[in-house]
């Protein structure tokens, strides 16, 4: 019980802090649309375009390497969650969990390397 | 009445509301001055006067732009998925401002003193993305797609370096908590105990992640005006423009408040015997936004390959590196035990 009521003074401040911000933001949005003139018309609300009608859709087909990027994104990401906790403790590791960590680091390192060469990191 | 504020429901949550408030107004306040003071810093590298019509020195041109803002029409682009299209502005400036829940301004001067403060800030500056990319998809234009795309992959590639320099500061100080942090860069030597010394290159990287992460110049590729006009912010007028644009301020000022307290010590003085306090976190965070500033008006900008080789070929391998040698230094004491001062139990 007590160990959830530590837990629950120390982040019930951000679940407060969340609805506060979120109050805020509603509160300009909403301002706007409430009190602002609403005159649409089919030139004004068209999509932007350099002077001429769009031809298509504009949820269209998109380069493969942000795709890419996002999948490496997840990789080194994923690595530093891992680290957080080993880089917190670090003072109480023995030996073994310091060298298993570099070891995990030279692997990703390996796979790094890997995709620079196979030319995943360009970007012409 | 003190058992009113510390035992019953109301009490504490009128309380916690009260120190949210304390945070935020002067937050939000802060951020018509912080336009103000970038719009003269660029009008003065430009040999231009900036604002100075409304209110003495232009001080009131922000509030008068906000108000502008209220006023004008909210427009809906044909096409566009308008729920989603109202909820990006707000997911951008709603985290970024909860991310201030738990960044102290001083000894105790925090509304949430969690353990795992870093890690909350790094999770929440991430759910950002969400904001810039429903943004640019919801539009249904191409010029805020393709800007949203390279927004999104421009965040995401610097934030892994960004959180690789944040691995070497916590094997320093040994603690996810800012308020430890800080202390560990506590010493006789006043400003050159704190990590910028020790982990000097990273101030650096850490700078420059930074104007990238928050699509600051001369990284501000997904507006890049020649090409993509404004990026996914296009189609947004009235006030869904205002909140993208104080989300962008907001994570702006909180680089500010993460290079002070990670690398300048937060609220610790320079000079060893003068009191610590507020004043010092504030003025660290000025000096910190004045270099933002002064990065926008000097800089060209950059080509969107050159960016990401930057991110990913330079940065990434720089600061793995990095963690490694500190890794190394802080477990085997090299420099006189200087990447080991742990604030708790060391």
């Amino acid at each position: 019980m007590s160990v959830l009521q530590d837990l629950l003074r120390e982040y019930l401040p951000i679940l407060v802090f969340l609805a506060v911000a979120v109050v805020i933001a509603i509160a300009l949005a909403a301002s706007a649309i409430l009190i602002a003139v609403r005159n649409p018309d089919p030139e004004k609300v068209s999509a932007y375009e350099c002077g001429f009608n769009a031809f298509d859709d504009a949820r269209m087909k998109f380069d493969i390497r942000f795709y890419l990027v996002s999948i490496l994104f997840i990789i080194f990401d994923l690595e530093i969650a891992f680290l957080f906790p080993w880089a917190t403790a670090f003072k109480d590791i023995s030996m073994v969990g310091f060298w298993s960590m570099m070891i995990f680091l030279g692997v990703l390192t390996i796979g790094f390397a890997y995709e620079w060469k196979k030319g995943a990191l360009e970007w012409e | 009445m003190a058992s009113f504020f510390s035992d019953t429901y109301l009490g504490i949550a009128l309380v916690i509301i009260g120190q949210i408030l304390l945070v935020l107004l002067p937050l939000l306040v802060a951020q018509a001055f912080i336009m103000l003071a970038e719009r003269k810093i660029w009008a003065a590298v430009q040999l231009r006067r900036g604002p100075n019509v409304v209110g003495a020195f232009g001080l009131l041109q922000s509030f008068a732009d906000f108000l502008k803002y209220i006023v004008k029409e909210v427009v809906f682009p044909a096409g566009a998925d308008r729920f989603v299209f109202i909820l990006a502005p707000i997911i951008s400036a709603v985290m970024a401002l909860v991310a201030w829940a738990v960044i102290p301004f001083g000894e105790n001067l925090v509304v949430a003193n969690i353990n795992v403060a870093i890690l909350y800030v790094l999770a929440i500056s991430s759910m950002e993305v969400y904001g810039v990319i429903m943004g640019g998809w919801a539009s249904n234009s191409k010029y805020p797609f393709l800007g949203s795309l390279r927004s999104a992959a421009q965040m995401i590639s610097y934030e892994v370096s960004i959180g690789l320099i944040i691995i070497g500061v916590i094997i320093s100080s040994g603690s996810m908590n800012f308020g430890h942090i800080v202390d560990a860069q506590k010493g006789s030597y006043g400003l050159f105990s704190w990590y910028w010394l020790p982990h000097f290159p990273m101030l650096f990287l850490f700078f420059i992640s930074a104007l990238a992460e928050t699509n600051r110049p001369p990284f501000d590729l997904p507006e890049a005006e020649s090409e993509l006009v404004a990026g996914y912010q296009v189609e947004y007028s009235s006030t869904p423009f205002v909140l993208f644009f104080l989300g962008e301020l907001v994570a702006m000022t909180l680089m500010c408040a993460l290079v002070s307290l990670l690398f300048f010590g937060g609220w610790l003085s320079p000079v060893p015997g003068l009191p610590d306090g507020l004043l010092w976190m504030l003025l660290k965070m000025v000096i910190v936004f004045f270099c933002f500033s002064m990065v926008k008006a000097i800089t060209p900008r950059y080509r969107y390959d050159q960016l990401m080789r930057l991110g990913w070929k330079v940065f990434l391998p720089m600061s793995l590196v990095w963690v490694v040698f500190v890794a190394f230094a802080a477990k085997f004491d090299w420099l006189w035990g200087t990447y080991a001062r742990w604030a708790v139990g060391g």
